[in-house]
């Protein structure tokens, strides 16, 4: 019996088991994947938002202020790559200008630090590469950019270091109240719980239509995304937005905390959680992007993808008590990353309210430490080799990631699956040859350290498969 | 009447080779491929490369060749035999694999030290 | 300090480590990041190498094979499974290995011969999901090789490229299902002897102007969408042919390697993506080398070991001879019809007899001539039946001519009425 289930392994459900962890308390996480982060929290803008986007006094406006700052204490806490760059949002015309004050009003309403309205000179001066039709520019010196897999895998991982157990590969099937709490049935058996939090993202509205009467509509929106080699990762200093519209906060252009240039993204509606990247899409983001900096070099492409935001029918988050111990953490399109530690925060609040006891943990730890063998200094590098050899084979030739730093991943409190999943954690596979090189190798590691067939393990999800046979013997039958 | 790209040089020559009329070439702008056009069409062969199983040493595989050409219609018939192959190491490059292959004469031999 | 460091121990590496100690230094050392020499020789099992050098027909593992042999009868030292992080403008080369740990050495000269690496689908923007099944030609090359897996049942390859021919007939002979071979320009980039012995011979398509205009599949590839093209390589609706696979392999084209190389400052041609090279090879930091598909991408091997050797050579007379006397240079320029160059500037003081050049047309052509002219003045003509930008050329150009050439060598290629 859990006192309380997290649905959804995700930033969200991360954050919310994160902070559940520091209580006396049974947690659990399902996760319907092979990993953790392995919906939208992987394919986003990677960016800790100000806050001065969202409406005053909207769930949105207080948890993406407070989250951003919890973010910076967290990321060094937790040893999550996190760079303060600060934002601007560029104005073109008069029009823009308008929607720039009215931004700096919102923000400061919301309590954003440091807001500064900029002349169209000013904002060159502090990013030479953005386009002389800038006429004005909103600059946010608390934004931030991360690397949101390893945020929501740190979270993770602590969350299980401090003793929540975590099932992955096991998907709700249903829901049914009991005397004390909620019985989850799951594609691995059946689990009890006295709480259930709902954090499914795009699987929100179905988990909440299990346990609930219908509340509300998910209507997923695909934005598609460029990544740029390193040789453009210095274009720009800041996260660079356009005035946002109805539709989201428009196409931006950033530098990534690995050292890219990130370009994205747009907005489609789409059903389900369609990921794939479209001709007609890429070029509209590619075409946008060139009227704030006109001199990105889209040739430099290492990579597109797209991620699917959960926006719902509400303007709002919504964080709520659906039914008696079961709440919902739904609709968490952006700023959702930026607010995710303060979403956690918020839901062990109301779960207070809703009578879950909260006994704080003496020995709850939350510190984690890896090790990035490439910013190291020479003599570091020297001495770390010397105790531990592993240290010293390169296994990804583009991003510097040594065979020491998988095992690491490998024996980590959440050990990888998949090729993608040492990704995640040991950044193989990141570069610019995007795992040409190094994913065979990877491979072999994984078969030989979890003592699997190099055929059974998969790219990234399950049934994401690699190889199909041995040679010699193992013919194809086609 | 067949037509194929000559390969003896870069140039590509596209060759017509008359089956009715003793194999006879046009389109060739050299001797050597009116010689390869009627090659191709009366005796073709091809060197035929691949791997097989090998125990022990760094890799799972052991690249091997003919150490000659082979008819072309015996190439799948060639692989074939690949299959129930294993070599322990130490292998020498030029070290016979599977002799005789099909009655050619040529052998399948080792294409690397292991 | 050594007399030469080689950074890479492939085919460029091998040959320009033992035509440096053939030319006399005795203190090399090769660093190698694999666990054996060979470089991407080792997974080319099929044959066609040495040709030209040999005078005979080896596989890729034999043609590593041989100068592995020539090298165990010099003193140069290898080290493996050793990874080059960074070279400075000193000369000095910090490297890590699990067995010979974080050191940092000094060199009187290098040799960089990393290689190049696949374009991948990201640096060509192919729409669609991302589904596991999308591998370049060269990773299912190794694949299938040198670890002993197929990576898939049902194949269609985009590019043409020599590396994507050999692949299709690979997967087929060990039981794949080879559906296309799709290649967006109008003519394939790859050798007439590919085409015929690895698609014709196994009656796989090849379809000119065409490319991949989306990828379908949730997991793994399930199916690829081809379209042809128009002749601004634009996708031309209502073309499309949809193929059931599970594979996709990527012959789209190969980027030398030179992340140390700009790390070092080292200037860069952006027409070949290598270091800018005088005609022995040594780049803009004297008396650091660079030499094969790290200079610039060469389809034959030979042609490798053989500019690689006059790298070695050079390097060795840098470190024996010291720095070249500042001379008259002359800089190469691209004309018409031609994409590059190499080398891009030429000093005819240290040219001894002549000066091998090497160069790519940007179309295919009939019958032409190669023209290379100083200011208004023809220096040398060269007559060819035939030029595609597939095919490197090569052209010596003799030092007399050179002598009478100042500041500009212009190559340009003008297609001659063939009789």
């Amino acid at each position: 019996m859990y006192d309380v289930l997290i649905i959804g392994c995700g930033i969200v459900g991360a954050a919310t088991a994160f902070e559940l962890s520091k209580y006396q308390l049974k947690v659990g996480i399902v996760e319907r994947e092979n990993d953790v982060a392995n919906g939208t929290t992987k394919a986003n803008s990677a960016i800790i938002h100000a806050g001065y986007d969202p409406m005053p006094g909207s769930l949105m406006a207080r948890l993406n202020v407070r989250g951003s700052a919890l973010a910076r204490e967290l990321c060094a806490q937790l040893d999550v790559p996190y760079l303060p760059c600060g934002s601007l949002v560029l104005g073109f015309s008069t029009e823009d200008e308008v929607l720039l004050k009215e931004l700096f009003r919102r923000g400061t309403q919301n309590g954003v630090p440091g807001l500064a309205l900029l002349t169209g000179d000013e904002a060159r001066a502090l990013e030479p590469n953005l386009s002389p039709a800038v006429t004005a520019a909103l600059h946010a010196p608390s934004a931030a950019i991360c690397s949101p897999w390893e945020y929501c895998l740190a979270l993770a991982e602590t969350a299980v270091r401090n003793g929540a157990q975590l099932h992955l590969e096991t998907a709700v099937t249903g829901l049914t109240p009991t005397a004390d709490g909620w019985r989850v049935e799951t594609s691995r058996g059946v689990l009890d719980a006295r709480y259930v939090v709902n954090a499914a993202g795009l699987d929100a509205q179905a988990v909440h239509e299990m346990a609930a009467p219908s509340s509300f509509t998910i209507h997923p929106s695909r934005g598609e995304y460029f990544l740029l080699d390193k040789s453009e990762g210095d274009r720009v200093g800041r996260v660079i937005f356009q005035c946002p519209s109805r539709v989201g906060k428009g196409v931006l252009v950033a530098p990534t905390v690995h050292g890219n240039l990130i370009v994205g993204p747009n907005a489609e509606p789409v059903e389900g959680d369609d990921t794939a990247t479209t001709a007609g899409g890429l070029a509209y983001v590619r075409q946008t992007a060139l009227r704030s900096v006109p001199s990105v070099e889209f040739r430099a492409s290492i990579r597109n993808f797209a991620g699917v935001r959960a926006s719902t029918d509400r303007e709002d988050f919504i964080i709520e008590e659906a039914a008696p111990h079961f709440l919902d953490l739904a609709g968490i399109c952006s700023p959702g990353l930026s607010a995710a530690p303060a979403i956690g925060e918020y839901a062990v609040e109301l779960l207070g309210q809703a009578g879950l006891a909260l006994e704080r943990k003496a020995d709850f730890t939350a510190s984690r430490k890896r090790v990035r063998f490439r910013e190291l200094p020479p003599e570091e590098k020297a001495r770390l080799v010397a105790e531990q050899p592993a240290y010293g084979r390169v296994i990804c030739r583009c991003e510097t990631v040594t065979e020491g730093e998988i095992l690491d991943a490998l024996s980590g409190p959440i050990p990888p699956r998949s090729v993608d999943g040492v990704k995640r954690r040991a950044g193989a596979g990141l570069g610019r040859c995007q795992g040409g090189f190094c994913g065979p190798r990877v491979l072999e590691l994984l078969a030989r350290e979890q003592g699997r067939s190099p055929g059974d393990i998969p790219q990234d999800k399950a049934g994401s498969w690699l190889l199909a046979c041995e040679t010699k013997g193992g013919h194809a039958d086609v | 009447m067949k037509e194929l790209i000559c390969i003896v040089c870069p140039k590509g020559c596209r060759l017509k080779v008359d089956e009715e009329r003793d194999y006879a070439v046009t389109g060739n702008s050299c001797p050597r491929g009116a010689e390869y056009g009627r090659a191709e069409l009366t005796h073709p062969t091809r060197v035929l490369t691949s791997t097989v199983r090998c125990v022990g040493g760094a890799h799972p595989r052991c690249p091997v060749k003919t150490n000659g050409p082979i008819p072309k219609g015996d190439i799948f018939p060639a692989m074939a035999l690949l299959d129930g192959v294993t070599l322990t190491v130490p292998v020498r490059t030029g070290q016979v694999v599977v002799k005789n292959v099909l009655g050619t004469g040529v052998d399948f031999v080792a294409a690397r030290d292991l | 300090m050594y007399d030469l460091i080689v950074i890479g121990g492939g085919p460029a590496g091998l040959a320009g480590a033992c035509a440096a100690w053939e030319a006399g230094l005795r203190r090399i050392l090769i660093v190698e990041r694999d666990r054996e020499l060979g470089g991407i020789l080792n997974q080319c099992i099929h044959n066609g190498f040495g040709l030209h050098y040999f005078k005979e027909e080896l596989t890729g593992p034999e043609y590593a094979g041989r100068f592995i042999e020539m090298l165990r009868d010099t003193g140069v030292e290898v080290r493996l499974d050793t990874m080059v992080l960074e070279v400075t403008d000193q000369r000095k080369v910090h490297m890590v290995g699990k067995d010979t740990g974080y050191r940092v050495e000094e060199a009187k000269s290098i040799l960089l011969a990393m290689g190049c690496r696949e374009r991948t689908r990201g640096a060509i923007a192919i729409p669609g999901t991302r589904p596991a099944g999308i591998f370049t030609a060269g990773a299912a090359q190794r694949y299938v090789n040198m670890e002993g897996w197929l990576p898939g049942k049902r194949v269609v390859i985009l590019g043409s490229g020599d590396i994507g021919l050999i692949m299709a007939r690979r997967m087929t002979l060990e039981g794949a299902k080879v559906l296309a071979c799709v290649e967006v320009m109008p003519y394939s980039g790859g050798l007439n002897r590919n085409i015929v012995q690895c698609l014709h011979d196994y009656d796989i398509p090849l379809y000119l102007s065409h490319t991949v205009t989306d990828i379908r599949g949730v997991n793994r590839v399930e199916q690829v969408v081809v379209s042809q093209v128009d002749d601004r390589r634009q996708p031309i609706p209502g073309t499309e042919m949809v193929f059931d696979c599970d594979t996709l392999l990527l012959s789209v084209g190969l980027i030398p390697e030179n992340e140390l190389t700009r790390q070092a400052g080292i200037a860069i041609d952006p027409r070949t993506n290598g270091a800018v090279v005088w005609e022995n090879m040594e780049t803009s930091l004297p008396g650091v080398f660079a030499s094969g598909n790290v200079a610039h991408v060469h389809d034959l091997v030979d042609f490798v070991t053989a500019e690689s050797q006059r790298a070695g050579t050079a390097a060795a007379r840098y470190v024996l001879e010291g720095e070249a006397a500042e001379g008259d240079a002359l800089e190469i320029v691209n004309g018409d019809g031609v994409s590059y160059t190499v080398p891009q500037h030429v000093r005819p003081g240290r040219v001894e007899k002549a000066c091998d050049l090497f160069f790519r047309v940007n179309r295919v052509c009939g019958p032409s001539r190669i023209k290379v002219t100083s200011g208004d003045k023809q220096i040398a003509a060269f007559s060819r039946d035939y030029l595609a930008p597939g095919e490197m050329e090569h052209i010596l150009l003799p030092r007399k001519l050179l002598d009478g050439a100042s500041e500009t060598l212009c190559v340009s290629i003008e297609e001659v009425e063939s009789e």
